[in-house]
């Protein structure tokens, strides 16, 4: 009987030790760094169904209405702000007042039944974020939530893990904007953002990033 | 703590020594090694040594087993083999399922937001209203938070008499009370669930028999009301119905204070007391700091007269001579334990010694009298200036003698006044409870309205036998809170809607009156006492709070109402409406019934200090909160000297297992009746007396607080409603595991509590740092650089009376859970902070010291260094930022934390079920689940939002703007928070005081919170019992 292994099965099972060294190499990369990263993890860019398929796009972008039209305490408060029923019907009540879209609004104000909408950006329960601050020191809507002027449907664009908080409350110049501009959602960075960044941060008092990335800034 | 073949090694006294304890004590550790006997002598010479148990004192092997082990109940787990092997196996389980259970995405949430935003109402924003927790004889004024409508945490009325911005315990559990599962939530008909028109239907069937007879056999049966809209409407009743009665009784109320504090026409005249104008005070079996009416404003004012720096000339000095041990007398400078049946007798020698007569002061010992003439002698050169005060469990003739002592003194009119009382129809309780026990077993009622959770059939003196006579009344309505003892026989029960969510009116011990106004919709279809009372007026049913803005705003015209009812609603307080002091003065006192001391044993009882009557038995934050002397949870006790204890070969012994203490339990006898009590040995309390407290062994209060500790009333009979005497007791041969806190998370018999008189402060204002400190640049490690702010905090001992209301306070704010007794004998309870009780002295006559501690925020965190994930990590600001989804529970920062002030979720604690708890949480603070470690966070949820609206208005955040939830309710402002780095703040300024320490200093861990040392101003001419260790080691033997 002939050897069941050839020479050349050598060379296989070398190769083999390499082959395997990337599959783990590759599943390393997958599970540490590739799927926490990956839109089926973070949300991103998934359309999630609402009760009414609201569109920003129409409602910013078409009709110019201000984000703190909605969103009413966004400078006042850690929430930005639900609207209310009411908020809708200011204008839904003249406006495409028998359209089948919007019945669940009409359905809502008539009933007294709130209208339950699907949370798009979700921070864990243990990351305490506050609006307020954010707005007041010059960091734009459009900078975390994307250009909703442009979304029919409202996805998330950011990931919103700590890795991606972390980079602004580490060198916040080089992302704020002057506060007149944030709530302008085609706001460009000029091409000095980070010369501009610095003198905002000194004019808005904006912390160091060592208070800035205590753990208790947002933990706690 | 020092054992024969032991050596000291400076601040780790006796043990072994570790390589991180030789990391963090590197200065001392080059002192000369100390022998056993050369610590003896120091201790000898100095006089003063420290304890907390007598298990401590003496040394014992098992209490030193215990203290080794941080969570000594489960460590024995690791050492079995067996066990330790399926623990991993567990463990490695629980890692891969872990594993498994992180790979989802976050779970959908909703938003639902209002159909109609509600004026004032940002989310994310807290509002505050401001209310008032009706209470016996007063009210406690309150500003409760509101997260999006749901009242979360109960702060005091800075603009409230009784209050002045602080609150007690009970204020603060009222939260809990508020959301309790266990309340009743619906109208029952002999056991059926029945609807309030139901109830209605049949009232009004019996209502148009009243009107022909008059009200003949119709009885009400309330708590004293000092709700004026309410007792208005009872009297009216009254006057429509002249036949009717209305009886009042509270288990905790005494009748004495009534029957001898009455002025020449015999109305009911209330005493108040200005303890800030007072220096010397003589509390005569008084517990005027845990007063349930006044204790936090009567605390307040007597901690703010004795504050003191090094240019104080003098202090003032409080006396406290008593019967049994409490938190007054436990912040005495002078004190002195007397069994009940001689206590008249030292009354009337310091009456005598004031030029008062009518007391006899026959059988007192030497040492009695010479105390009762040195405090004569003392209070007689302070005229107008001091304050004598009875407690009310006190006869009439003790109580009588008091105010003739205080006119004697000058101090009528400076500070003690008397006022007409607040309450409506001020009673005797026990004669309005017997007349209507009496008349119900004669058949005489016929209908008993039973308002406001009063519960005779628990709390009616025993010989009165309620629960029989009610079975003679055809019909019995039941309104309160809960299904208790005396709903179960009633025929009607009706579910009483909490103060958080009723329309009210409530006058305070000086007769302010605060509208009480509700926070949140009734959660379970409650009715006010208003609201039942209406069905019997002629009026048509009315809302509560039509009924109490109609009352108040009746004299107001047009506009006025309105501005009048939202100012009063702000303010919580209405503008002028105390009740002006009167010039009447109590008559003369009656003569003594007391026939001195009898052969047996004393009994003393009184309300608990944690859960009162039992009005709060099902309140698991007032449960599990320790008592404030014997540090005891979850039970009552016999509480006895240990010479008492002795002579009656009884034992109270630490088992190695935590807080498991296995004592004796003993038989009370008391005029044929009996009770069995597990024993609690007390050092400081008199001999041959037992001290029952009331409020336990409920049977129907709910699921927490059925069935714990004994009831205290089987043996309280209406002959002997405070004080019992010829009691006979013996060992019953079966032993009781209590929960006690008292030794847990211990540190050692290290230096910790500093104190010293104020002759000596004066020659010495720097005593708390006699020894040297190291050096503070001393570290392995990088010093932090705190260029913004920087969170410190100080704990003023000589302030702190051991109230414990800077814990439940700190438990509502911060979520924090409730254990169990089976957890807390395991050590596992959860509080952030603790309030340590150290004693000095001999046991029979020793001092007793207070010390809250809370996360000491160390600059050098021994716990950061040994976290191996980053959970716990330094902050910019000085924090120890403790990151609970960070956590993997390894708990190497709690065993490495020399101030053992983190707290471990060993099981799920918390209730993530119950829907009604859900509402009661804080939203601004992580609800922890198993396996995380935690701990005091200087309430940094609070540091954040202020930080965040300074920052909005660009500026820094101001001093004072930020409290701590400790801080606010603490009523003797012992605790101060703020920003050490600026030299203005009180903190600071507050640490650059002489008597600022830091606890453990020779550890160098820099804390940020410091403590100010305690004076205390004992009066030189009166001896003291001398205590050897000799002595100590014989009492615990």
């Amino acid at each position: 009987m002939g050897q069941i292994f050839k020479r050349s099965a050598n060379a296989l099972a070398r190769g083999s030790i390499i082959f395997t060294g990337v599959i783990a190499a590759v599943a390393v990369y997958a599970v540490f760094l590739g799927i926490p990263r990956s839109s089926y993890w973070n949300q991103t860019e998934i359309v999630k169904t609402q009760p009414v398929q609201f569109s920003h796009k129409h409602h910013v972008g078409d009709d110019g209405i201000d984000c703190r039209y909605c969103h009413t305490s966004v400078e006042s408060s850690n929430s930005a702000g639900m609207p209310p029923t009411k908020t809708c019907m200011n204008c839904h009540s003249q406006l495409w007042a028998t359209t089948t879209y919007l019945e669940p609004v009409r359905q809502s104000w008539k009933t007294g039944v709130p209208i339950k909408w699907t949370r798009i950006h979700d921070l864990p329960d243990y990351v305490y974020f506050n609006h307020s601050i954010h707005v007041n020191k010059g960091v734009g809507c459009e900078t975390c939530h994307g250009r909703v002027d442009q979304m029919p449907l409202l996805v998330q664009k950011q990931s919103l893990q700590m890795e991606w908080c972390i980079k602004c409350h580490r060198a916040p110049e080089q992302f704020i904007r002057p506060r007149s501009q944030v709530f302008n959602m085609a706001y460009e960075a000029p091409a000095n953002q980070e010369e501009l960044g610095l003198k905002l941060k000194k004019e808005y008092h904006i912390l160091g990033s060592d208070v800035l990335t205590s753990c208790s800034t947002c933990h706690r | 703590m020092i054992s024969e073949n032991q050596t000291y090694t400076g601040a780790t006294s006796g043990l072994e020594v570790s390589m991180s304890d030789l990391m963090l004590t590197l200065p001392v550790i080059q002192e000369p090694k100390l022998s056993t006997e050369v610590i003896r002598k120091k201790l000898d010479t100095s006089g003063k040594e420290y304890w907390r148990s007598l298990d401590e004192l003496a040394d014992s092997t098992e209490f030193d087993t215990f203290v080794r082990k941080e969570y000594p109940s489960q460590t024995s787990v690791l050492v079995d083999p067996v066990s330790r092997r399926s623990f991993l196996k567990l463990m490695g389980a629980s890692v891969g399922l872990a594993g498994l259970a992180a790979c989802t995405v976050q779970p959908k949430e909703e938003i639902i937001p209002y159909i109609k935003a509600p004026e004032e109402m940002i989310p994310g924003k807290a509002l505050y209203f401001a209310t008032a927790m009706p209470r016996s004889g007063g009210a406690v004024g309150l500003l409760v938070r509101s997260n999006e409508g749901r009242p979360t945490k109960i702060e005091g009325n800075t603009d409230h008499p009784a209050s002045l911005g602080a609150t007690d315990v009970y204020a603060q559990a009222a939260i809990l009370g508020l959301y309790d599962p266990d309340r009743s939530q619906a109208v029952y008909h002999l056991g059926e669930i029945r609807s309030w028109s139901d109830f209605l239907t049949t009232i009004m069937g019996r209502a148009s028999g009243f009107a022909s007879n008059k009200g003949a056999g119709l009885r009400f049966l309330s708590e004293s009301i000092n709700s004026p809209s309410l007792g208005a409407m009872m009297q009216g009743i009254l006057a429509d119905m002249p036949q009717a009665k209305w009886h009042q009784y509270e288990p905790a109320r005494s009748n004495n204070t009534f029957n001898s504090t009455k002025d020449a026409t015999g109305a009911a005249l209330s005493t108040r007391y200005q303890f800030d104008k007072a220096d010397r005070v003589l509390a005569l079996d008084s517990d005027f700091m845990s007063d349930f009416a006044s204790g936090t404003r009567y605390a307040r004012d007597w901690a703010h007269r004795r504050k003191v720096s090094t240019d104080s000339t003098e202090m003032s000095r409080l006396y406290v001579a008593e019967t049994t041990i409490t938190m007054t007398g436990a912040n005495a400078d002078n004190r002195i334990a007397i069994r009940p049946s001689q206590f008249e007798a030292f009354v009337g020698a310091v009456a005598a010694g004031l030029g008062v007569a009518g007391g006899s002061t026959q059988g007192l010992t030497q040492t009695q009298s010479d105390f009762a003439q040195a405090v004569a002698k003392d209070l007689r050169a302070m005229p107008g200036r001091s304050i004598v005060i009875a407690g009310e469990w006190q006869s009439a003739h003790v109580q009588g003698l008091v105010h003739q002592m205080n006119a004697a003194l000058g101090n009528v009119g400076q500070t003690v006044f008397y006022a007409a009382s607040v309450d409506t129809n001020p009673t005797d309780h026990l004669a309005s409870i017997t007349d209507l026990a009496l008349d119900m077993a004669k058949g005489e009622v016929d209908t008993l309205v039973i308002l406001g959770g009063v519960n005779p059939v628990y709390s009616a003196p025993v010989d009165l036998d309620f629960a029989e006579a009610m079975k003679k009344v055809p019909f019995i309505v039941h309104h309160g809170m809960y299904l208790d003892e005396t709903a179960a026989l009633s025929h009607w029960h009706l579910p009483e809607s909490h103060f958080l969510e009723s329309w009210g009116d409530v006058r305070a011990h000086d007769g302010t009156v605060s509208i009480v106004q509700p926070l949140i919709a009734p959660l379970y279809q409650g009715k006010t006492m208003h609201e039942v009372l209406t069905t019997f007026t002629k009026k048509s049913t009315a809302e509560a709070h039509d009924i109490i803005k109609g009352y108040w705003t009746n004299d107001a015209k047009g506009g006025e109402v309105e501005r009048m009812w939202r100012e009063s609603l702000h303010n919580g307080t209405l503008a002028n409406s105390g009740v002006a002091v009167s010039t009447a003065t109590p008559m003369t006192a009656a003569t003594s019934a007391s026939t001195g001391a009898a052969e047996g044993y004393d009994i003393v009882f009184r309300p608990d200090p944690t859960i009162y009557d039992g009005q709060f038995a099902n309140s698991g934050w007032l449960q599990e909160l320790p008592k404030p002397i014997s540090k005891l949870t979850w039970d009552n006790a016999a509480y006895m000297s240990a010479k008492t204890a002795k002579s009656l070969g009884l034992e109270m012994c630490l088992n190695a297992k935590g807080g498991d203490y296995e004592t004796d339990v003993v038989y009370i006898e008391v005029d044929g009746r009996h009770v069995e009590a597990p024993v609690w040995i007390a050092p400081g309390h008199p001999d041959d007396t037992v001290t029952l407290h009331l409020g336990y062994g409920r049977k129907k209060a709910g699921r927490v607080g059925n069935d714990l500790g004994f009831n205290a009333g089987r043996i309280r009979s209406s002959k002997a409603m405070w004080f019992a005497s010829g009691a006979k007791i013996r060992k019953t041969g079966k032993t009781y595991s209590l929960a006690g806190t008292q030794i847990h998370f211990t540190m050692e018999g290290r230096n910790v509590v500093r104190e010293s008189s104020f002759e000596e402060y004066k020659k010495n204002p720097n005593f708390v740092n006699e020894e040297p400190s190291p050096n503070k640049d001393m570290s392995l490690f990088p010093k932090y650089e705190y260029n913004g702010y920087a969170w410190g905090m100080t704990i003023d001992l000589n302030s702190c009376i051991g109230c414990n209301a800077c814990m439940i306070a700190c438990v509502a704010e911060n979520n924090i859970p409730v254990v169990g007794k089976e957890q807390v004998l395991k050590s596992r309870e959860m509080h952030w902070i603790r309030v340590d009780r150290y004693y000095t002295g001999a046991a029979e006559d020793p001092d007793t010291y207070f010390q809250p501690v809370p996360c000491m925020q160390c600059e050098d965190a021994p716990c950061e260094l040994v976290c191996p994930v980053d959970a716990t990590s330094h902050s910019a600001e000085g924090l120890n930022d403790m990151v609970y989804n960070r956590c993997v529970g390894t708990r190497y920062c709690g065993n490495n934390c020399p101030y053992k002030v983190r707290r471990f979720n060993f099981l799920l604690f918390q209730d993530w079920t119950t829907p009604q708890y859900k509402l009661m949480r804080n939203p601004e603070v992580t609800v922890r689940s198993r396996g995380v470690m935690e701990k005091c966070t200087y309430c940094v949820q609070r540091i954040q939002n202020a930080k965040i609206d300074s920052e909005k208005e660009n500026r820094l955040v101001r001093d004072g703007e930020i409290v701590t939830a400790c801080e606010a309710a603490c009523p003797t402002d012992s605790i101060v928070f703020g920003n050490i780095n600026d030299p203005l703040s009180r903190v600071a300024k507050l640490k650059s005081d002489t008597r600022n320490y830091s606890l453990l200093d020779d550890l160098n861990t820099r804390p940020r919170t410091t403590y100010l040392g305690a004076v205390r101003n004992p009066n030189p001419e009166i001896k003291r019992v001398k205590a050897t260790r000799e002595s100590l080691l014989e009492e615990s033997a």
